[in-house]
């Protein structure tokens, strides 16, 4: 009995693979056939309905990420649609809940559903495994929010449109260093965690070439990161006038506490991982009074195409948009505007025409391009270079009355 | 220098009071109750909801986190370490971890891993300043005076209720000979929850003081200050109740030199290797007692 259950089941089994096979066959053929990646429309114009997945934690811990990168993606897609034309953007999310195996789950029925491009996904760990498989596959990523430097490493056709991470140190630094915030640094960073020591590391390596002195490097770990006595004694004892945080917001909300505690008053810079820190529900944000934090987003800048974004932003979801809904906001406006500009160089292109493979290789070809350009809503003229990483001019922005202005 | 002294035994008083907690437990119920840390977690989070969603004032909020507690501790006790009474150490031990681990995943689930910030529900007293006006001015606040207070308070009143009450007398019998002890009238499983009370209680007050001192409230807020505490009260020896206040001190003192004129990035290696020296030269602890080994 158990046998035959067995024979059963693993006839079913090979059937399935059968079928896999039979699957994957038909679609490298299919590629081929078109291998040539142009389908002119004759006439410059971009055709045709580009099918664009997203992947990202819609629930579970990370869901503020996930939703706010959907939101954002989302009034992109409108905007592009009602454009009109013939060219129309197919959108569809997916769930991962901030877990590898989900995300690779939900990038399997994007490819079932017929995806051409992916943005994503939002969170680092699950983009590193589904980047892989997408690799193999020739689809197109980029992710809105991914920012470790694994993500995109040995993955050609992976991008980022966040920094990356050794970019915001570096970016940090020279922005210390031209608006003349502080010349003696100091530094508290978290030293089991890649995200702190790869900002840490570009932020020495730039502060040392610009001649920003750095008087004190002190760090804390996972177990000890309550107390900061004796990091901010030190800061502060060896005269710091800026004190560099590049690490998320939980421990960096304890240190400005403490500082405050003692009567120390010095700048305090942060990056990205900040962003988040007048959101701690009951946190005194007078503490954060005066930081400043180097993101590339800035909800009141007033510059059209932000206001623009904010204002249907708000209208649609009733909530200010964070970071992460500009990032994805960015992202297809980006991936679009890559594929005008191939169409206007080569007499057109029909995405119908193409397959995900093909239309991977173009938008390769034309982020590689140093006369690509695109402006958004997280900086302007961002180029890409072809590890994935984006080029762009980060924003300053500094916490005043409890809420974030642009510097 | 006295600075670093301040905040060493601001921290180590906070390490104390939850080592009294694991001391007490094992002292009498012979078992590591891994699960420690994470209610004093649930204690944060009661205090927190009372307080700031209730709006109850602090007092109430602090009664009602150790009733919290104290009815967890009960029924975890109940569950889950009861009917493993008779099973090998090694099984209790890993049934604790898996409450912790238990007890975090619910608080996910619960109050989300978004940290709250904790608002200061000590700071009654005033906190002083040393040289004032010197331009080195070093304060002590008032939550690190109430923290050592309230964990030398605690002690004395763990020695005294285990040495003079019924109830503690009971406690040291079973902790003795649980066979003996039965014989003698004593209802062990009784005594055994009441202990349970008492810690999980004495994990409320630790978590309210601990959120007080570092307001940043996430489920995982008591593993790791539980198992620095676990670590301070095996080196004043685990299962004395002194021991555990004298080793959470030095712990906390320890961890902050090493920091201060060391390395930030070796401190925890430095603190370690003091355990382990301190086990070579005295295996049960600094304060612990000689068991005989009965051949």
């Amino acid at each position: 009995m158990k046998k035959k259950l067995l024979s059963v089941v693993l006839a079913g089994v090979m059937a399935l693979s059968l079928a896999a096979c039979a699957n994957t066959t038909t679609q490298t053929g299919s590629s081929d056939s078109s291998a040539l990646a142009t389908a002119p429309t004759d006439d410059g114009t971009l055709k045709g309905t580009l099918k664009i997945g997203m992947i990202g934690p819609l629930t579970g811990g990370a869901a503020l990420y996930g939703n706010a990168v959907d939101h954002g993606t989302q009034i992109a897609v409108e905007e592009i649609n009602a454009e009109g034309g013939d060219f129309q953007v197919d959108y569809k999310a997916q769930d991962d809940e901030h877990d590898a195996e989900k995300s690779v789950n939900a990038y399997n029925q994007l490819k079932d559903w017929g995806v051409q491009v992916i943005v994503g996904t939002v969170t680092t760990t699950p983009c590193i495994a589904v980047s892989a498989e997408a690799n193999s596959d020739r689809i197109f990523m980029l992710t809105p929010s991914a920012s470790a430097s694994d993500v995109t490493a040995g993955k050609d056709q992976t991008y980022q449109l966040c920094f990356s991470d050794p970019n915001q140190g570096s970016a940090s630094a020279q922005y210390i260093s031209e608006n003349g915030l502080g010349t003696k640094v100091a530094i508290i960073y978290k030293n089991d965690d890649a995200y702190s020591t790869g900002i840490y590391q570009t932020f020495k390596a730039k502060a040392a070439e610009l001649g920003l002195e750095i008087v004190s490097e002190t760090t804390f770990m996972d177990g000890s990161d309550n107390d900061f006595t004796v990091q901010i004694t030190d800061a502060k004892d060896k005269g710091a006038d800026l004190v560099f945080l590049p690490m998320y917001y939980t421990p960096a909300s304890l240190i400005l506490a403490q500082a405050d505690s003692i009567g120390y008053d010095p700048v305090f810079f942060g990056v990205d991982g900040m962003d988040g820190i007048l959101g701690i529900e009951g946190f005194d944000t007078s503490l954060a009074e005066d930081v400043i934090l180097l993101t590339p987003f800035a909800a009141d800048a007033t510059d059209d195409l932000t206001v623009n974004f904010v204002s249907k932003y708000e209208e649609k979801f009733g909530e200010t948009p964070i970071q992460f809904a500009a990032d994805g906001y960015d992202c297809p406006k980006a991936i679009v505007a890559a594929l005008e500009f191939y169409a206007a160089n080569n007499g057109g292109l029909d995405v119908d025409k193409l397959s995900a493979s093909d239309l991977c290789e173009i938008l390769k070809s034309v982020l590689a391009d140093p006369a690509f350009s695109v402006d958004g809503v997280t900086g302007e003229k961002m180029q890409w270079s072809s590890n994935g990483e984006v080029n762009k001019a980060p924003k300053g922005m500094i916490i005043k009355n409890g809420v974030y202005v642009g510097l | 220098m006295l600075n670093y002294l301040i905040s060493g035994i601001s921290l180590g008083s906070v390490y104390a009071i939850i080592a009294l907690g694991y001391t007490m437990v094992y002292g009498i119920a012979k078992m590591l109750n891994f699960a420690h840390g994470d209610v004093i977690m649930v204690g944060g989070y009661a205090a927190f909801c009372a307080g700031t969603y209730l709006g109850w004032p602090v007092p109430l909020a602090i009664l009602f986190s150790m009733m919290i507690c104290t009815i967890l501790g009960i029924v975890i006790e109940k569950l889950a370490y009861k009917p493993l009474r008779s099973a090998t150490s090694l099984a209790v031990l890993i049934t604790a971890i898996g409450v912790s681990y238990f007890l975090q995943n619910i608080a996910l689930l619960i109050w989300t891993s978004n940290p709250k910030a904790f608002p200061n529900m000590v700071n009654f007293i005033p906190s002083i300043v040393l040289n004032k006006g010197t331009g080195s001015e070093i304060t002590i606040s008032s939550t690190t005076i109430v923290t050592i207070i309230a964990s030398i308070l605690i002690m004395v009143a763990l020695t005294l209720f285990t040495g003079k009450t019924k109830i503690g007398k009971a406690m040291r019998a079973v902790s003795e000979d649980k066979g003996a002890a039965q014989l003698m009238g004593i209802n062990v499983n009784a005594t055994i929850s009441v202990t349970f009370a008492i810690g999980s209680g004495l994990a409320a007050i630790a978590g309210v003081l601990l959120c007080s001192a570092y307001p940043t409230l996430m489920p995982t807020t008591g593993s790791m200050p539980g198992i620095k505490a676990f670590t301070a009260a095996v080196l004043g020896g685990i299962g004395s109740i002194p021991g555990a206040m004298l080793g959470g001190i030095l712990l906390g003192i320890l961890e902050k030199f090493a920091q201060a004129y060391i390395s930030t990035q070796l401190s925890d290696a430095v603190v370690f290797a003091a355990l382990i020296v301190v086990l070579l030269v005295k295996p049960t602890g600094l304060l612990g007692k000689k068991v005989m080994e009965k051949v």
